[in-house]
């Protein structure tokens, strides 16, 4: 839809020609099984074809790149899928002219029994190696090419996973965030990612495909983003109750304005200005928040649980599961088992009236961009 | 033939000469050592296992219909989708296939048991008492919910700490020793028990595919035992082979399970592949188009699938040159796969083809498993895997060339041999019904999977927001499997009306081309009255053909006293064995001392009894052979 | 291009089938190559963690040599008594066969002794099967190799019991080939242990 070469755009120009096709071939009735062998092909893209834009525009469809990397393996994921289909037609041609053709009509007469045939053998042993070989050429080409980001301008961050969060850092600064991943657009970001517990799996389908985070072990990957938005994306590798709502969000800023956030981390300040807020900071000390959580700009350093500096500039909380809201943040502070089965954040039994200066002091939690900003 | 017994009793009660009536009653089968009830016995826990495992799988997809459903909770779930997996796979597809080899194996190569036929009963015991046990898991505080590939460190005892690891490993480990037992078995056989005159290149297609998936079983379950082992030993002795913390490897087990995991997989395959190379040429009225080639690819797909684990682990950061090798080799696979698609198309092509129930599974199975073959090839290309891994797309991939392949192979026998072990057909328009729905409702089901792995949908999560645009795939899928249910209910219905009704069937109906078309339906315990002579490939069409459509006995060296068939004995030992083994792993998992005592010490009694009781079996006298009584 | 189905008569009749194996010296030597991954498995996991002590003792240091060596000639002496036995099998001398059955049993426990009392040793030194993954992978590595010792120890002494009986006779040759091509795998199979976990691992 929005690029010609896309799947879908791919995909209607095959039904376009299909349809002209069709139509030139029903004029030859005595033609039937021939017109059908060409139909089939259309017949089963029909419903991918259909369903184009659903598969294109859902949120983590990774037939919509935003990159480089994803781009890459949509152009191998492309090609293969009209090799296949390919195949799939010879197979499904042959099917049909079986049914068709060499039916048993009563005959007592056997047909010819023929054993073998070295020349169609070896037809059919050499002609799917060309296809695959084909194939071969942009596999290693793409492995070799998404497994380290080239050139200078990288920016490393070093990604953890927790049983149900996400842990970011950015190497030479102090930031550190959680579950939300923050980069400049048009340039490579290079993930150094690692586990604290079990294995889980960093994907965003628009920027590019997964690579584990193994205990024990680093590996990396790179995502580029073209333009600014934000990306979503999921845990993949299975990792317990929490798995399904670990979710991810990849906000990809133009670089000034991923220079302020940075600045912004860097420097939070906290400035609880209601009372209630103010009274929120002091439940966190004494509601034991503070031996999980940090929130930079503050004297808490917790490290069990995710760094909630300038958690009120988030979106979702929750590992990505709910807005960032009031009340929202009061129902996970009120039973975080019941919002998110399996998280490891306890339920401390905060009578109503904390939770609410809880939320009053959490929302506050956000660094004002300096002036002259973007 | 014969309707009464005729007992001989013969010094010290040791010898029994009976007639050819066969034995009743339940006590009967529990002491079986005849391969084909222990290949019914097979089909039988085969199918029940497939029933509570696509109970499971219909509670996952009505949980999956709508977004942020609450039918069952996230840690059932878990419990659900790897109950479905490990039972599916270890308890339903191997079983099933191991049925069928059972029964058919041997009367194919001209043999009148296996080789070890009271191993063979122990296999059976071991695999429907270790997955009966696997089940117990629900009573003793929750089944395994850590995926049916078990992934450490989620499944070490720090993050799963109650039993139902403790059930995968042991449960997993007794039915594995079963399987093991089954793959020794059959390779003996078809070494050794081969009638005269069955040389290698004269083994029909299905006894080459059960050669290939014994040496798979042979070489891929045991990593899988020590793999079962290692967690064993850190789960109940405190071991660190996977701690993490302490220097452990997560990547072992991920290692030592693919290297026996994908080979399982093409365990599952073969035989498939072989019982469809028994129906095409038969329902064709051709010979298989190029026999030697098939036999080549199944051994080339055989040596492959040990080359090519590591495409199970492209996301793991094994590097470019790993990922790009693993991804040549997995690709490679597709061409022998190929060549035996195309052959089985020729050998249709310019035949004569009989679409009766048993063909159309043979079509849904072509048309089906190319499909999961391509999204296959497609899963290899590492860099575009990246983005497949634990998606949805894989889903679909792996249910196209399981049930597509796997499972529609295994109707397609069904249909095929059930007049000859039951001596009724099924029911022909039950089975064209069953056959559409369930072929639709498979489409309706998980081609739609394709598109929800593409959309970003992972595996293995309980739900899933509203705003990923998922719904309407996962809501179609989900209707897709109420189409299939009623297929497979179909299925049953036909099974068990057409066991006691069914039309009566003849030795020969489809007019077949192997031995078993050459012996009465059902079949008497001993097979063959005399050990037949074979004279080509395709023993029995060729006597057809150009013989007196009789098979010719071997010559006298190969038969034993004549007028008598020596028969081995029913014996309990085997089961004895077999629970005693169940006790001994209860032991373990409750860590009670008094049941391992008692398990290993029947086992230590039941290894002795069975390593050195003389069998002297007994003799059948099939009343219609004129022949000289044994004794006076 | 398209052959014909032969008529019967010039497809030759294999009549001569090679001489085959007895079922169960063949089923004893595919259930030996399972055992052979089995064991493969096992070492590469060993090879793998050998060096993961988790802060404990590590095995090179612990490694009694000359004791392992003299069980090693224990056990590889126990493979010649077996085949002397054999050998008496086959001349029908029951007696001799009794005798150097019970000689080989006694060398395969005296075996399993050794390494019960090295496992004393190393146990009380901290390094235990729960301490490190090294010591796990030692103790699973070597103590599935003496379980299939003793194994085989329970295996010679039912068949010296068996051997009373009348039965044996007609298959002895066959029950006691099938318990040597066993036994000798056991033994190569310590060999390659004793060169990957011992001299490697003292050297190393
Ligand atoms: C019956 C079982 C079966 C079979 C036969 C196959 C067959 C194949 N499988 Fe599949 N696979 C599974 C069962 C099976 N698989 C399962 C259960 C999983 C998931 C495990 C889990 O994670 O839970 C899996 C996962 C899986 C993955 C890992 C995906 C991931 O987790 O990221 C990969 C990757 O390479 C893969 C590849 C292949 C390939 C290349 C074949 C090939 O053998 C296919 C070959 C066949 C054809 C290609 C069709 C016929 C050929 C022609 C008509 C010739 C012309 C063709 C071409 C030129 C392309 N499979
Ligand atoms: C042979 C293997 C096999 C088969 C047949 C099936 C069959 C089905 N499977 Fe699958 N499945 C797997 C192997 C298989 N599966 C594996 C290995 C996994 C991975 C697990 C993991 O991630 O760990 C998986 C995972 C899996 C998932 C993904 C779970 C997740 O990742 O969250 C889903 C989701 O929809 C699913 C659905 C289904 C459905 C609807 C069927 C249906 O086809 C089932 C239909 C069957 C019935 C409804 C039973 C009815 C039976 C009778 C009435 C008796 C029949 C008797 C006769 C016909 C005689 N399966
Ligand atoms: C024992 C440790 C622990 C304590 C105590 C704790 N938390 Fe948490 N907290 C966590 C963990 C772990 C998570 C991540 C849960 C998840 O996403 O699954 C979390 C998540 C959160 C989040 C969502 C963060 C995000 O970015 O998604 C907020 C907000 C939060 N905690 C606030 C609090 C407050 C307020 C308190 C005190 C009343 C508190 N926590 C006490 C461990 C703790
Ligand atoms: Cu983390 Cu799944
Ligand atoms: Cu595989």
């Amino acid at each position: 839809m929005e690029e010609p070469e896309t799947y879908t755009g791919a995909l209607e120009r095959a039904l376009h020609i299909s349809g002209s096709e069709i139509g030139g071939e029903c004029r030859v009735a005595s033609e039937r099984a021939r017109r059908i062998r060409r139909f089939l092909p259309w017949a089963v893209l029909l419903p991918a074809a259909l369903s184009g834009c659903g598969l294109i525009d859902a949120p983590q469809s990774m037939l919509n790149p935003a990159g480089p990397v994803a781009q890459d393996q949509l152009g191998l994921i492309d090609s293969s899928i009209w090799v296949m289909t390919l195949v799939f037609v010879v197979v499904a041609g042959a099917l049909l002219v079986i049914l068709l053709r060499f039916r048993w009509r009563g005959q007592t007469e056997l047909p010819p029994q023929w054993e073998g045939s070295t020349r169609l053998e070896l037809l059919w042993t050499i002609v799917p190696f060309i296809l695959l070989a084909l194939l071969a050429v942009g596999t290693v080409r793409d492995s070799f090419v998404l497994a380290a980001p080239e050139g200078k301008n990288v920016l490393k961050v070093n990604v953890v996973g927790h049983q149900y969060w996400w842990s970011f850092s950015y190497p030479g600064t102090n930031i550190v965030t959680a579950n939300e991943l923050h980069i400049p657009v048009g340039q490579k970001v290079e993930l150094v990612l690692t586990s604290a517990d079990v294995i889980h799996a960093f994907w965003i389908p628009r920027l590019g495909g997964k690579t584990a985070l193994v205990p024990g072990r680093t590996n990396i990957m790179w995502i580029e983003a073209d333009q600014p938005g934000t990306y979503k994306g999921q845990c993949a590798e299975f990792c317990g109750t929490g798995h399904a709502d670990m979710r991810l969000l990849v906000v990809a800023e133009p670089p000034a304005k991923f220079a302020q956030w940075e600045q912004q981390m860097e420097h939070p300040v906290v400035q609880p200005t209601s009372a209630l807020a103010q009274q929120g900071e002091k439940y966190f000390a004494s509601e034991q928040c503070s031996s999980c959580h940090t929130i930079g700009g503050t004297s808490f350093v917790g490290v069990v649980g995710p760094n909630l500096t300038n958690l009120a500039q988030r979106q979702m909380i929750a590992g990505n599961l709910l807005p960032n809201d009031a009340q929202d943040l009061a129902a996970w502070l009120k039973d975080p088992q019941a919002v998110k089965p399996g998280s490891l954040m306890p339920n401390l039994h905060l009578s109503p009236d904390k939770i609410k200066a809880l939320v009053a002091f959490l929302q506050s939690l956000k660094t004002p961009a300096p002036s002259g900003s973007v | 033939m014969a309707t009464h017994s005729e007992r001989v009793w013969h010094g010290g009660g040791q010898v029994v000469v009976t007639g050819d009536e066969e034995p009743r009653g339940l006590w009967s089968w529990l002491t079986t050592v005849d391969h084909k009830r222990i290949g019914q016995m097979y089909m039988g826990a085969g199918l029940f296992f497939f029933l509570l495992a696509g109970i499971e799988a219909f509670l996952m997809r009505l949980q999956l219909a709508q977004p942020d459903a609450h039918v069952v909770s996230a840690a059932l779930f878990n419990q659900l989708f790897t109950m479905h997996g490990v039972t599916m796979v270890f308890l339903a597809g191997m079983p099933l296939l191991i049925g069928f080899i059972n029964l058919v194996v041997p009367i194919q190569i001209g043999a009148r048991d296996v080789a070890f036929p009271r191993l063979n009963a122990l296999s059976l015991w071991l695999f429907i008492g270790g997955g009966l046990m696997l089940y117990t898991s629900w009573f003793f505080g929750g089944a395994p919910d850590a995926g049916w590939f078990n992934y450490v460190p989620i499944s070490a005892g720090e993050f799963s700490p109650g039993p139902g690891v403790d059930f995968y490993d042991i449960g997993l480990q007794i039915s594995g020793i079963g399987t093991l037992m089954t793959g020794i078995n059959f390779l003996t056989t078809i070494i050794n028990l081969r009638a005269p005159g069955m040389s290698w290149l004269r083994l029909p297609m299905f006894v080459w595919a059960t050669f290939v998936t014994s040496l798979l079983i042979v070489f891929a379950f045991p990593p899988l035992t020590v793999n079962l082992f290692l967690q064993t030993f850190d789960r109940l002795f405190g071991a660190h082979f996977f701690t993490v913390s302490a220097g452990g490897s997560p990547l072992l087990w991920a290692n030592l399970f693919w290297v026996f995991g994908h080979p399982e997989v093409y365990i599952l395959i073969m035989p498939a592949f072989g019982i469809i190379s028994e129906v095409v040429p038969v329902m064709s009225r051709r010979p298989l188009f190029g026999y030697t080639t098939m036999v080549l690819s199944v051994m080339a797909i055989g040596f492959l699938s040990f080359m090519v684990w590591v495409h199970h682990m492209f996301d793991l950061g094994y590097g470019p040159w790993v990922n790009s090798i693993f991804a040549l080799s997995s690709m490679l696979i597709a061409v022998p796969t190929g060549v035996k698609i195309f052959n089985w198309l020729t050998t249709m092509w310019g035949g004569q083809v009989r679409m009766n129930t048993a063909m159309h599974w043979v079509f849904g199975f072509l048309i089906t498993f190319v499909v999961g073959g391509m999204s296959g090839v497609m899963l290899a290309l590492a860099p575009a895997d990246l983005q497949f891994n634990n998606s949805y797309f894989v889903v679909a991939h792996f249910h196209y060339v399981l049930i597509g392949g796997t499972l529609f192979a295994i109707f397609a026998g069904m249909y095929y041999w059930f007049p000859k072990y039951t001596g009724r057909f099924l029911n022909e328009r039950l089975g064209k019904w069953q056959f559409w729905l369930v072929f639709i409702g498979f489409n309706v089901t998980f081609f739609p999977m394709h598109f929800l792995g593409l959309m970003g949908m992972p595996r293995r999560i309980y739900t899933y927001a509203p705003h990923l645009g998922l719904t309407l795939w996962n809501s179609i899928s989900t209707d897709g499997v109420y189409i299939l249910t009623a297929g497979m209910i179909i299925g049953a219905i036909n099974v068990l009306w057409s066991y006691g009704h069914g039309e009566l069937a003849a030795a020969d109906p489809w007019d077949g081309r192997t031995l078993e078309w050459a012996i009465p339906s059902p079949p008497p315990a001993y097979n063959f009255e005399y050990i037949p002579l074979v004279r080509g490939l395709d023993a029995f069409w060729v006597e057809k053909r150009y013989g007196n459509g009789r098979m010719l006995p071997a010559p006298e060296e190969h038969h034993g006293p004549p007028g008598t068939i020596h028969m081995p004995s029913p014996t309990a030992m085997p089961l004895f064995l077999a629970l005693s083994i169940i006790v001994a792993g209860y032991g373990l998992i409750l860590h009670s001392l008094v049941l391992d005592i008692i398990g290993f010490g029947f086992v230590a009694v039941g290894i002795y009894r069975s390593m050195f009781t003389v069998d002297h079996g007994y003799f059948v006298r099939p009343h219609h052979i004129e022949g000289v009584r044994a004794d006076g | 291009m398209a052959e014909m189905h032969p008529p019967i008569g010039t497809h030759p009749v294999e009549m001569e089938m090679p001489a085959a194996p007895d079922n169960s010296v063949l089923g004893v030597w595919i259930w030996l190559s399972a055992e052979s991954l089995f064991f493969a498995s096992l070492i590469a996991t060993f090879l793998l963690l050998h060096n993961q002590n988790n802060g404990g003792p590590s095995l090179g240091k612990l490694i009694d040599l000359p004791l392992t060596f003299v069980a090693t000639v224990t056990l590889l002496s126990s493979s010649l008594t077996m085949a002397l036995g054999y050998a008496q099998v086959l001349k029908q001398n029951y007696g001799g066969f009794r005798f150097w059955l019970v000689v080989t049993a006694i060398l395969g426990l005296a075996f399993a002794g050794m390494q019960a009392f090295e496992f004393h040793h190393l146990y009380a030194e901290g390094f235990r099967l729960n301490s490190a993954p090294s010591g796990s992978a030692f103790f699973t590595l070597t103590g599935f190799h003496g379980l299939h010792v003793l194994f085989g120890a329970f295996w010679l002494i039912s068949l010296l019991f068996f051997s009373f009986k009348r039965e044996f006779v007609e298959e002895a040759a066959v029950k006691v080939k099938v318990l040597g091509l066993y036994w000798h795998f056991v033994d190569v199979v310590w060999v390659i242990i004793f060169t990957v976990v011992y001299l490697m691992g003292k050297v190393a």
